[in-house]
C-alpha cells in the first residue's frame, strides 16, 4: 500500500468498485450489505418517529381530541413495533454489526455472505408486510400483542404484523448466525478471544440472545396466527387457555429483546471512551464477561413485566431478586467505562459526547429499572409513564445515543468523509437537550400516576405533558441534522485518512473507505486490544511472511 | 476425509435399538404404573433422542468442542424456559385452574 | 503467502473464496447447522411449553384427547423416521466414500420415507376433521368411557388438547415438507456427482436437520399418543 494521498475517487474501495443497481442489490460484500440496511432502518426510524410525533400532539391536550380512542391505541402499537423490530433491534448489529464484525477481527467477509443478503431481503420483504398491514389499518393491540384481545377481539391486521414480525426475527436469527460462526472460525491469526475489540464481544454476546431468544417469539407470533386464523382455543379463556401463558412466551424474548438493543450500543461505547481518553480500557476482560453475563442473565428475568398480572407471587418474587441481579453486570460496565475516563486525555469529539450521554442517561434508565424490579413498588407506577420513562432513558437515551456515537465514530471509514465536527457537537448536545425534556416530564407523570397507553388524562397532567411535546420536537431537529450533515460530507466531507481518530483496531489499519476484501493480505495480530499506551502499535497491517 | 467414519454395522445397531425403544414405549403405555408412565415413557424417547445424537449425527465423534456446547446451551435454555414457567404455575394458588 | 510462484495452491471447486481453506470452510457450515438446529429447539420448545403447563392443568382432557389418536399410526409413523434417519446416516457415509449411485439411492430413500410419514400424518388429520376434533365452531366432542368413572371431561377445555395437537404435528410436518424439498435438491446434485470424499458437507448438514425432525417427532410421539393407554 503506497500512501494515502490519492484521492478516494482513484483508489478503488468498496463504494466505487462496482456500479449500478444490481451491483447493490445482489452484493455479497458484508459492507455494501451494511448500508443497504442503514437506508432501510432509517425509513423505519422515520415511520416510528412520525408516529411518535403523532402521540406527542395528541398529549398536548388532556382531551382527546386530536385523534379518535382506536386511533390512538393503533398510534402507540405502530410506534412501538416498528421502532423496536425495524428500528432498535436491527440498527447496530445490521449496520455497524455488519460493517465492522470482519474488519475487526481480520476477516474477508462474515461467514456467510449469502445469508447475510438473504436477512437484508427477509428484513424487506418484513418491512413491505408491516408497511403493508400500517396503510391498510393498522394493529391496535399494543406492541405487546396481549391475548386474549389481539387473538379474539381486535379487529386490526394482528396477522400481517404478526407475520412481518415473525420474518425480521427470522432475519435477525440468521444475522446473529453469521456473527457466532464469524466470530468463532474466522478470527485472523494471534487474534485470540482476549485480544478482540469490545464491540465483538457484545455482538457475540447480542447473537446469542438473537440465536435462543427470537425463535419463541416466532413461535408465540404463530400461535396467535394460528388463533386468529384456525380458531385454535390455547389463549382462548372461554375454553380455558391462559392469558398469562401468552405473556410467559412473548416476553421470554421481549425481555431479552432489551438486551439486544442495548448490548451493542454498550460495546460501542467501549469502543469510543478508551480512543478519546488515550488509555486502554479499564478492566478489560471484566467488560468482556459482563457483555456475556447481561446476554445470559437477560433470560432470567421475563416475568417481570408480568407482576400484576395473576402471575404467582412465589414467582415474582423469584423473578424479582433475579432482575436485581441482572442490573450488576451494566453496572460493572459504566463503572469501568468511568474508571477508563479518569485521569485520560480527553477530546470532546462528537463520538464522545454521544457516549457522555449514553452514560448518564443509561445508567438513569437502569436505575429506574431497579425501582420497577421492586414489587411493591411496581405494583404503583406499572402501566404508568413512569415504565415509559424508563424503557425510553435506555432505548433512546442508551441505544440510539450509542448508535449516533457509533456512527459518528466510523463514518469516516464507512464513507471516506469527515463530518462537520462542529455540527456534530451541536447535533448531539441538541438531542440531549431535547431527549431529557422529553423523558424526564414522564417519569414525574408517571410517578404521578398518569397511566400509558391513554389518549386523554386529568388537567392537572397537562403542564409535564406540553413539556415532553416540547421536547420531541427538539428531539427531532437533533435527529434530522446528522441525517443531513451525513449526506451532505458523501460529497462534500473532507477526505478521511485510515485512521482520523488515533484509534486502536484492525479496522483503522485500512483505507477509508476499505477495499472490497478489507485487507490486502490476511492480517497477523501481535498486540492487545486498546494499546494505547504502546508507541509501537502498527501503522499498517501487519502480515505473515 | 477429515471426518471421522462411522461403521455401517454400528449404524444398523442404533436402527434397531431405536426400533426396538419404540415398541418398547408404545408396549409399556399400555401398562398401569400411575405417574411412572409418563417418565418411563420420556425416558426412552430422551434415550431415543441421544442415540440419535451421538451416532447418527456424529456428535460422539465431532473433534469440535463448540458443537457440544451449542447442544447443551440449547438444552439448557429450552430448560430455563420451562422451569421458570412452571415456577409460576405451579406455586399459584390452588382453585385456579 | 508463500514467495515461490511455482507453488500454487489448488482450490476445491466448491470453496468460497473469503475462507482460508476448505477445512475452515467446513467448520463454519457445520456450526452454522448446529446453531441452526438450536434456535429450532427453542421454535418448537415453546410449543413444548404451552404444552407443559396446559397438561399439568387439564391432565384428564389430555388423556381423554390422547385416547382418540390411533397409536398404531403414530408408531407406524415413528419407526418411518427411524428408518429414515437410517438411510440419511448411511447416505453420508456413501457421501464419504464418494459413492455417487449409492448415494442418490439412499437420498431417494430417505425422500420416499418423508412422503410416506406425511400421507400417513395425512390421514390422521383427516381422520381428525372427520371426528370434528378440529378446534373451532365444529368442534364435538364425545368422550370415550374414560378411565376413572369421576373424571368429568370439560368439553371445551380438550379443545386446547387438539389445537397444541394440530400445532405441533402441523409445524412438525411443514418441517418435514422443507426437508423433504432440500433432501430433492440433494438428490439432483448429488446426482450431477457434486459430492465426493473432499466436499459432502450439503449432505451432512442437510443430514443434521433431518435427524434433528427426527428427534422432535421422537418426543412428540409420547407425549400426544400415550399419555393414558391404560386398560
Amino acid at each position: 500500500m503506497a500512501t494515502v494521498v490519492n484521492p478516494v475517487a482513484e483508489r478503488e474501495n468498496y463504494l466505487n468498485q462496482e456500479y449500478g443497481v444490481r451491483s447493490w442489490l445482489l452484493t455479497t460484500d458484508h459492507k455494501r450489505i451494511a448500508l443497504l440496511y442503514l437506508a432501510s432502518i432509517t425509513f423505519f426510524f422515520f415511520v416510528g418517529g412520525l408516529f411518535a410525533l403523532l402521540i406527542r400532539l395528541e398529549l398536548l391536550t388532556p382531551a382527546g381530541d386530536l385523534v379518535q380512542a382506536d386511533t390512538y391505541n393503533k398510534l402507540f402499537t405502530m410506534h412501538g413495533q416498528i421502532m423496536v423490530f425495524f428500528f432498535l433491534v436491527p440498527s447496530i448489529p445490521a449496520v455497524l454489526g455488519n460493517f465492522l464484525v470482519p474488519l475487526m477481527i481480520g476477516a474477508r467477509d462474515l461467514a456467510f455472505p449469502r445469508i447475510n443478503l438473504l436477512s437484508w431481503y427477509l428484513y424487506i420483504i418484513a418491512g413491505i408486510l408491516m408497511m403493508h398491514a400500517v396503510l391498510t389499518g393498522g394493529v391496535d393491540t399494543g406492541w405487546t400483542f396481549y391475548t386474549p384481545f389481539s387473538t379474539a377481539f381486535s379487529n386490526t391486521k394482528v396477522i400481517e404484523a404478526g407475520l412481518a414480525i415473525f420474518v425480521v426475527g427470522f432475519s435477525s436469527i440468521l444475522t446473529g448466525l453469521n456473527f457466532v460462526v464469524t466470530i468463532h472460525r474466522m478470527r485472523a491469526p494471534g487474534m485470540t478471544w482476549w485480544r478482540l475489540p469490545l464491540f465483538i464481544w457484545s455482538m457475540y454476546a447480542t447473537s446469542i440472545i438473537f440465536l435462543l431468544g427470537t425463535p419463541v417469539l416466532a413461535i408465540t407470533l404463530t400461535l396467535v396466527i394460528f388463533e386468529r386464523a384456525f380458531h385454535l382455543g390455547i389463549f382462548d379463556p372461554t375454553r380455558g387457555g391462559d392469558p398469562l401463558l401468552f405473556q410467559h412466551l412473548f416476553w421470554f424474548y421481549s425481555h431479552p429483546a432489551v438486551y439486544i438493543m442495548i448490548l451493542p450500543s454498550m460495546g460501542i461505547i467501549s469502543e469510543i471512551v478508551p480512543c478519546f481518553s488515550r488509555k486502554r480500557i479499564f478492566g478489560y476482560s471484566f467488560v468482556a464477561m459482563a457483555s456475556i453475563g447481561i446476554a445470559v442473565l437477560g433470560f432470567l428475568v421475563w416475568a417481570h413485566h408480568m407482576f400484576v398480572a395473576g402471575m404467582s407471587i412465589y414467582a415474582a418474587l423469584i423473578f424479582s431478586f433475579l432482575s436485581y441481579l441482572v442490573a450488576v453486570p451494566s453496572a460493572i460496565k459504566v463503572f469501568n467505562w468511568t474508571a477508563t475516563l479518569y485521569k485520560g486525555s480527553i477530546t470532546f469529539s462528537t463520538p464522545l459526547l454521544y457516549a457522555f450521554g449514553f452514560i448518564g442517561l443509561f445508567t438513569m434508565g437502569g436505575l429506574t429499572g431497579l425501582f420497577l424490579a421492586a414489587l411493591g413498588v411496581d405494583v404503583h407506577v406499572t402501566d404508568t409513564y413512569f415504565v415509559i420513562a424508563h424503557f425510553h432513558y435506555i432505548m433512546v437515551g442508551g441505544a440510539v445515543m450509542g448508535y449516533l456515537g457509533g456512527m459518528h465514530f466510523w463514518w469516516p471509514k464507512i464513507s471516506g468523509r469527515m463530518y462537520p465536527e462542529s455540527l456534530g457537537r451541536l447535533a448531539a448536545l441538541i438531542v440531549f437537550i431535547g431527549f431529557n425534556l422529553t423523558f424526564f416530564p414522564q417519569f414525574i407523570l408517571g410517578y404521578l400516576g398518569m397511566p400509558r397507553r391513554y389518549w386523554q388524562y386529568p388537567p392537572e397532567f397537562q403542564v409535564l405533558n406540553v413539556l415532553s411535546t416540547a421536547g420531541s420536537t427538539i428531539l427531532a431537529v437533533g435527529y434530522l441534522l446528522p441525517m443531513a450533515y451525513f449526506l451532505w460530507s458523501m460529497r462534500y466531507g473532507k477526505h478521511a485518512e485510515p485512521n482520523p481518530w488515533g484509534a486502536a483496531g484492525l479496522e483503522w489499519m485500512t483505507p477509508s473507505p476499505p477495499p472490497t476484501f478489507n485487507f490486502e493480505e490476511t492480517p497477523l495480530v501481535t498486540w492487545e486490544a486498546y494499546d494505547y499506551g504502546n508507541i509501537d502499535l502498527p501503522k499498517e497491517v501487519p502480515v505473515e511472511r | 476425509m477429515s471426518e471421522h467414519v462411522v461403521s455401517t454395522k454400528l449404524y444398523y445397531a442404533i436402527w434397531i435399538a431405536l426400533l426396538v425403544l419404540t415398541g418398547v414405549t408404545a408396549g409399556v403405555a399400555f401398562i398401569d404404573l400411575g405417574p411412572f408412565n409418563t417418565i418411563v415413557a420420556l425416558t426412552i424417547a430422551t434415550l431415543k433422542a441421544v442415540l440419535v445424537l451421538l451416532f447418527f449425527m456424529h456428535l460422539k465423534y465431532t473433534s469440535e468442542k463448540m458443537t457440544s456446547v451449542v447442544v447443551i446451551s440449547a438444552l439448557f435454555w429450552l430448560l430455563i424456559l420451562l422451569a421458570l414457567s412452571l415456577a409460576d404455575y405451579t406455586t399459584r394458588p390452588l382453585g385456579v385452574n | 503467502m508463500s514467495d515461490s510462484p511455482a507453488i500454487v495452491e489448488s482450490h476445491n471447486a466448491a470453496q468460497q473464496h473469503h475462507f482460508a481453506d476448505m477445512e475452515q470452510q467446513r467448520q463454519a457450515s457445520s456450526l452454522g447447522m448446529w446453531l441452526f438446529l438450536a434456535t429450532e429447539v427453542m421454535f418448537f420448545g415453546g410449543m413444548f411449553c404451552a404444552y407443559l403447563i396446559y397438561r399439568y392443568w387439564y391432565y384428564p382432557e389430555f388423556a381423554a384427547g390422547s385416547k382418540t389418536l390411533d397409536i398404531r399410526l403414530g408408531a407406524i409413523n415413528t419407526a418411518v423416521l427411524i428408518c429414515s434417519s437410517l438411510t440419511v446416516a448411511l447416505s453420508v457415509r456413501a457421501a464419504q466414500f464418494g459413492k455417487r449411485k449409492l448415494l442418490v439411492t439412499l437420498l431417494v430413500a430417505t425422500i420416499l420415507l418423508g412422503l410416506v410419514f406425511l400421507g400417513i400424518k395425512g390421514v390422521e388429520w383427516a381422520s381428525k376433521f372427520e371426528e370434528h376434533h378440529v378446534p373451532g365452531y365444529s368442534f364435538h366432542f364425545e368422550p370415550q368411557a374414560p378411565s376413572h368413572p369421576n373424571t368429568k371431561i370439560d368439553p371445551q377445555r380438550i379443545q386446547i388438547f387438539f389445537s397444541l395437537y394440530f400445532a405441533m404435528t402441523g409445524i412438525h410436518a411443514l418441517h418435514m415438507v422443507i426437508g423433504v424439498g432440500l433432501f430433492a435438491v440433494l438428490t439432483f446434485y448429488a446426482w450431477k456427482g457434486l459430492y465426493n470424499s473432499a466436499y459432502y458437507t450439503p449432505i451432512e448438514n442437510a443430514g443434521l436437520y433431518w435427524h434433528f425432525v427426527d428427534i422432535i417427532w421422537i418426543y412428540l410421539f409420547p407425549l400426544l399418543y400415550l399419555i393414558d393407554r391404560k386398560k
